[in-house]
């Protein structure tokens, strides 16, 4: 009885432990003295998370950089339209044929625009969209797993700029050409350019629970630069604007020759109708060459498929769905406000901002109140469109981005500055300087229907003194504004992965809590996986031999292998067996003309390797795994080619 | 005595809880594991505290050269163990009914009480000794053998009960939901002990006056 006191005691006394430390969190408040300085607001102290992930695209890193805000911290570059030896994106045979495009493996592209899926226009963080330009492409990269899982090739489009944004809905996405071109391409002279090429503006159809895209139609457009694009929103949902230059239709010397016009044009596009012209049977068939390729993330393996058509919609046959609103000075940015009112086209080569209004458009159009007519598309009366004229007295608009209280901030390349200024008024409330020239600028949500309007970032073209020197060559800059009160305060300064265009930011708690920490093993259907180390063996086929590789800390299984070949090509399939978060293993093995792998746990990757020379060669582990990670490696016999020294594997023998 | 009886059901019905949550639960954290990986420990086997709790320990665990967490068919116990349990459940709401009909006395809530206690002692006894024989009886061929200043294997043994530091890991052993069921269960059978007890004095009064 005593013995059973004791032990009731303990319990009790436990229960107490238990309930009197439960939460140990000790997070610091802070809004002491120093409650408004820039560094204590762009302070996340260490083991803090940030409040905002940003995602920049990388320009002509080709890829997709994870930011957090607003402490400027790189968590990930996401691998997109770029060979990425880091993982092995774009080496490994599950990777390569998401490079694949009609022009054959191109490993590298330019990645522009980031847009997040959206829901009844407010993000949802399923995926995010980034176009490459300089070979057209869309990407859609998975916000649980942030890696790329599907690439669509745009025929009859070269230079994908006016991409890749989204309609509401995520109902589409969208790709505009920068470049006209012949379509279909075909040998002629360059300058009967004129009256000839064609601009293509491309809405590819998003299915709703994986994503997959597929190209619904293409807007054959008069052959001017289709520059950028943003969609309808509210009201105005179901139509798209496209900023156009070169309305000119200039083929050289485009840089004088395609700054004549004073007004280019915005292209107004009602896809609803277009796209219910589409459902009727409407539009042209064409033959075309483009590659679809899509990764799965049960097999762990992309795939690629040509594909051979193209349906093209001539915007003369839908009437009442292509509009053009004149815009002054080649317009860059087109941006419309959250409530979908307003277009605003930043004619770059102005001083001034045109705003459109959307209403007054649609009362146009019913009155037709035409201003003559492009290749047969209406234009609209600028008068008659026009909602009003923001004087900001700087030069060079590129882009707008919106916060949630009627408040647009337009970047100046020429004045390098970000201007504050409120819709409908048009009055100009701020303006801070940018270090230097600045291009995009992201808000998160700064393009949907419900804006965090906390922090802007502005993303520069030109770094010169801003860091310490690193040569001729030096990252891109950044500036961190807090935008929550009247005036813009600049709170930090940061340095970004290759050439940052446009962003896209999100509340962090849309995406945090979904973001995988593994792959499961069970889960795993690729073909050459072993999903126990007593499936791990090595198979010949001719010339081919294929290792089943399996990895857990810290060895692999096998990792003594004999009897292949000078003259072979070794498939290493290597399977993750671990199943702990953040544990990866690497695979590189001496002369592979490849990159290394760097395999999540219950992932699938392979490499190729073709010995050279005989002997023994080791291989080990890339990734520091544990303490034995140094222990983390194997050794393969090479025989002569006409060696008779049978396959055989082991480990631990 | 239908008071007490009433109590000594609900009471020892109560340890059915350890059929449905854990018994115990072992915590470890380490500077790479923020989250930390954990055992709930059921009385019919081991679960991981996340899916993968428990493969994750054992391929930490290969390092010292313990062996691997046993499945329910590896140890007597979880199968002993729920057999026990549902037997004392059984024999404790037999009493209860038996009492309330009058036909046995308090002492029966007692006699339940103790032997059941006399068991819990055995049980935590048993799971010393198994924490004590995993944490102690590792494989020779150990990547790493660490020893105390004084020259001795170093012994992986979890605490039975509180914290412990272990090199890298900080190991937490406390019981969970089914122990507290059960904890619960057994003072209810106690306190209808006393209920009868009080019910048998004051009638004991009333028919000697």
């Amino acid at each position: 009885m005593k013995k059973y006191h004791y032990y009731m005691m303990a319990l009790i006394g436990v229960a107490m432990i238990i309930s009197s430390c439960g939460n140990g969190s000790n997070k610091s408040s802070s809004n002491g003295a120093l409650g408004s300085s820039a560094a204590e607001k762009v302070y996340v102290a260490p083991g803090q998370q940030d409040e905002f992930y940003a995602f920049l695209s990388g320009g002509y890193s080709g890829n997709l950089t994870v930011y957090g805000l607003p402490s400027g911290r790189m968590f990930k570059e996401i691998p997109v339209f770029s060979q990425f030896p880091t993982s092995g994106y774009g080496y490994s045979e599950e990777t390569k044929p998401m490079l694949n495009t009609s022009f054959g493996f191109v490993p590298w592209d330019d990645a522009h625009h980031p847009d997040i899926s959206q829901t009844n226009g407010e993000l949802d963080g399923r995926w995010i969209f980034i176009n490459g330009n300089n070979t057209p492409r869309v990407a859609r990269i998975n916000l649980s797993t942030f890696e790329t899982e599907e690439i669509i090739e745009v025929p009859n489009s070269a230079g994908n700029h006016s991409s890749s944004f989204i309609t509401e809905n995520t109902e589409y996405v969208v790709a505009g050409t920068r470049f006209s071109v012949p379509v279909p391409q075909k040998d002629m002279p360059i300058n009967e350019y004129k009256g000839n090429f064609k601009g293509a503006l491309t809405f590819i159809s998003v299915e709703q629970e994986h994503g997959n895209m597929d190209i619904k139609f293409q807007l054959l457009m008069p052959g001017f630069n289709y520059d950028l694009s943003h969609p309808g929103r509210g009201d105005s949902h179901g139509w798209f604007f496209f900023t156009t230059y070169n309305t000119e239709e200039a083929n050289s010397l485009m840089e004088v020759n395609s700054s004549q016009n004073d007004k280019d044009f915005i292209a107004a596009v009602n896809w609803k109708k277009i796209e219910e012209y589409v459902n009727n049977g409407g539009g042209t068939k064409m033959p075309a060459d483009y590659a679809h390729n899509v990764y799965d993330e049960g097999t762990h393996m992309g795939t690629s498929t040509m594909k051979k058509e193209v349906l093209t919609v001539d915007p003369l046959k839908v009437p009442g769905a292509v509009f053009f609103l004149p815009t002054p000075k080649s317009p860059h940015g087109c941006d419309v406000d959250p409530t979908g009112q307003y277009i605003i086209g930043n004619g770059k080569l102005s001083a001034d901002l045109t705003v459109h209004s959307f209403d007054k458009m649609i009362v146009a159009i019913e009155d037709e109140k035409f201003d003559g007519e492009a290749y047969g598309i209406p234009i609209l009366k600028f008068e008659d469109v026009l909602a009003g004229t923001v004087k900001s007295g700087g030069l060079g608009p590129l882009h707008t981005e919106f916060d949630e209280k009627g408040n647009a901030y337009t970047t100046f390349f020429i004045s390098s500055e970000v201007v504050k200024w409120k819709l409908g008024t048009w009055e100009v409330i701020d303006r801070k300087p940018t270090f230097y020239s600045v291009g995009h600028l992201m808000i998160p949500g700064g393009n949907s229907r419900k804006p965090f309007g906390k922090y802007v970032v502005a993303m520069n073209k030109i770094t010169k003194d801003r860091y310490l020197p690193t040569g001729p060559e030096m990252e891109h800059s950044a500036q961190i504004y807090d935008i929550s009160g009247e005036k813009m305060e600049l709170i930090y300064d940061f340095p970004t992965h290759g050439e940052p265009h446009y962003a896209a930011g999100c509340p962090a708690e849309l995406l945090a809590p979904k973001s995988k920490k593994i792959y499961r093993l069970d889960d795993n259907k690729h073909p050459y996986a072993v999903s126990n180390p007593s499936e791990a063996r090595v198979e010949r086929n001719g010339k081919e031999v294929h290792i089943y590789m399996s990895t857990i800390r810290s060895h692999f299984t096998p990792d003594n292998i004999e009897g292949v070949k000078v003259g072979d090509k070794v498939y290493f399939h290597i399977t993750n067996h671990e199943q702990d978060f953040d544990v990866p293993h690497g695979f590189s093995i001496i002369g592979q003309n490849t990159s290394e792998l760097l395999v999540m746990p219950g992932q699938t990757k392979t490499s190729i390797w073709e010995p050279k020379k005989v002997g023994v060669w080791p291989f080990y582990c890339t990734d520091f795994c544990s303490a034995l990670h140094q222990e983390m490696q194997g050794y393969v016999r090479v025989s002569p080619a006409n060696s008779d020294i049978e396959l055989s594997w082991s480990l631990g023998e | 005595m239908k008071k007490a009886s009433l109590v000594m059901i609900v009471g020892s019905a109560l340890l059915m809880g350890l059929f449905v949550f854990p018994l115990w639960n072992i915590e470890l954290g380490a500077p790479q594991y923020p989250e930390p990986l954990g055992i709930n420990i059921y009385i019919n086997g081991l679960q991981g505290q996340s899916e993968f709790d428990i493969q994750n320990i054992d391929g930490l665990n290969h390092y010292i050269g313990m062996k691997t967490l046993p499945k329910p068919e590896d140890m007597w116990e979880f199968s002993v163990f729920p057999l026990v349990i549902g037997g004392m459940v059984s024999l404790g709401v037999l009493f209860g009914v038996l009492g309330y009909f009058d036909k046995i006395s308090y002492h029966w809530f007692f006699g339940w009480f103790i032997l059941m206690t006399i068991l819990g002692v055995l049980g935590m006894y048993d799971f010393n000794a198994w924490l004590l024989d995993y944490g102690t009886n590792l494989d020779p061929k150990a990547i790493m053998k660490l020893v105390n200043p004084d020259g001795t294997p170093m012994s992986y043994k979890p605490p039975l009960l509180g914290h412990q530091k272990m090199l890298n890991f900080d190991a937490y052993s406390y019981p969970r939901l089914g122990a507290y069921f059960m904890f619960l269960g057994m003072c209810l059978t106690l306190i209808a002990g006393y209920l009868g007890w009080k019910y048998k004095k004051a009638s004991n009064l009333y028919y000697s006056t």
